[in-house]
């Protein structure tokens, strides 16, 4: 039994990890703005929801009794991570940083900036 | 006025339980707590509920539970096609802004919308247009805008506006 709860532990505990990492090298290589702003933001979410399931199980077990403080934490990312995600967004927009030369309908962040209908001038 | 002569002991009974199983959750479940938490949960929604602004409710928990499970998939299946992409090099990578038309206007299902759109990998919300008929959307690599913006409205609109009947 202690064995196969090993198992699970550890196998969440590395892919939240690896999710982690994922993240963070697409923060360091993604071409603008925009782009860098989705890889952490979502593998956070994913990544550190990993490793407090993989704590909630561990310290359950060890524990002998249910233990679900990780649970909140993880609830309370999943509704504060879209709000900083959105922040970010609108900063970036106020700042009018420079997005990827190819960045398909670049015109609509102009518009999203003025908060205006697409087809409005 | 009406509202305030008539007495309610649980104005906000969602937010109540919520209150009370979170305070549950933090005190491990002990007998004293329990009671505590109780007189939390009916005490402070009597305090707040005149402050707050009627929200539409969630008629059935059931499709509740339902969207959150989807909404969870969805995280997990797209969150390993973010991270291909990352890995990937940047010449493959697409990134768009799109305007998807959106028909929901009451504050609550609006952040919920915007939410779930954000936390999905591969698409975050900007903006809102002044109307809230637009929502901007940034996306990390577009495949087909038409598709994307079906999907949105299919697999999150929908769902939420059968949620709250708005």
């Amino acid at each position: 039994m202690t064995n196969i709860l090993e198992i699970v532990v550890s196998f969440l505990l590395v892919l939240g990890a690896i999710i982690m990492l994922i993240g963070s090298i697409g923060l360091a290589k993604l071409p603008d703005y925009f782009t860098r702003l989705h890889a952490p933001t979502k593998a956070s979410t994913l990544g550190v929801g990993c490793i407090l399931i993989a704590s909630m199980v561990y310290f359950s077990f060890d524990l002998g009794r249910l233990n679900l403080k990780e649970f909140l934490i993880t609830m309370f990312l999943f509704i504060t991570a879209p709000i900083a995600a959105h922040m970010l967004a609108k900063a970036g927009l106020q700042y009018k940083v420079k997005l990827k030369e190819d960045t398909y309908n670049k015109d609509l962040s102009a518009k999203a900036y003025l908060h205006k209908a697409p087809d409005e001038d | 006025m009406s509202k305030k002569s008539k007495f309610v002991w649980f104005p906000t009974p969602y937010h109540s339980l919520l209150l009370w199983l979170v305070w549950q959750i933090l005190h491990e479940f002990s007998r004293g707590h329990m009671v505590l938490g109780a007189v939390f949960a009916i005490v402070i929604p009597w305090i707040v509920a005149p402050l707050s602004e009627k929200e539409p409710v969630a008629k059935n928990p059931l499709k509740v539970l339902l969207y959150l499970l989807r909404l969870v998939q969805d995280i997990i299946v797209s969150n390993f096609e973010v991270a291909k992409r990352v890995l990937q090099s940047n010449r493959h990578l697409k990134p768009a802004f799109i305007a998807v038309p959106i028909t929901i206007s009451e504050p609550l299902p609006l952040t919920i919308f915007t939410s779930s759109v954000s936390l999905t990998p591969g698409t975050c919300s900007v903006e809102l247009s002044d109307d809230k008929q637009w929502l901007y959307v940034h996306v990390l690599h577009l495949e087909d805008e038409q598709k994307l913006i079906a999907q949105i409205k299919q697999r999150y609109e929908a769902p939420i506006k059968e949620i709250f009947q708005c």
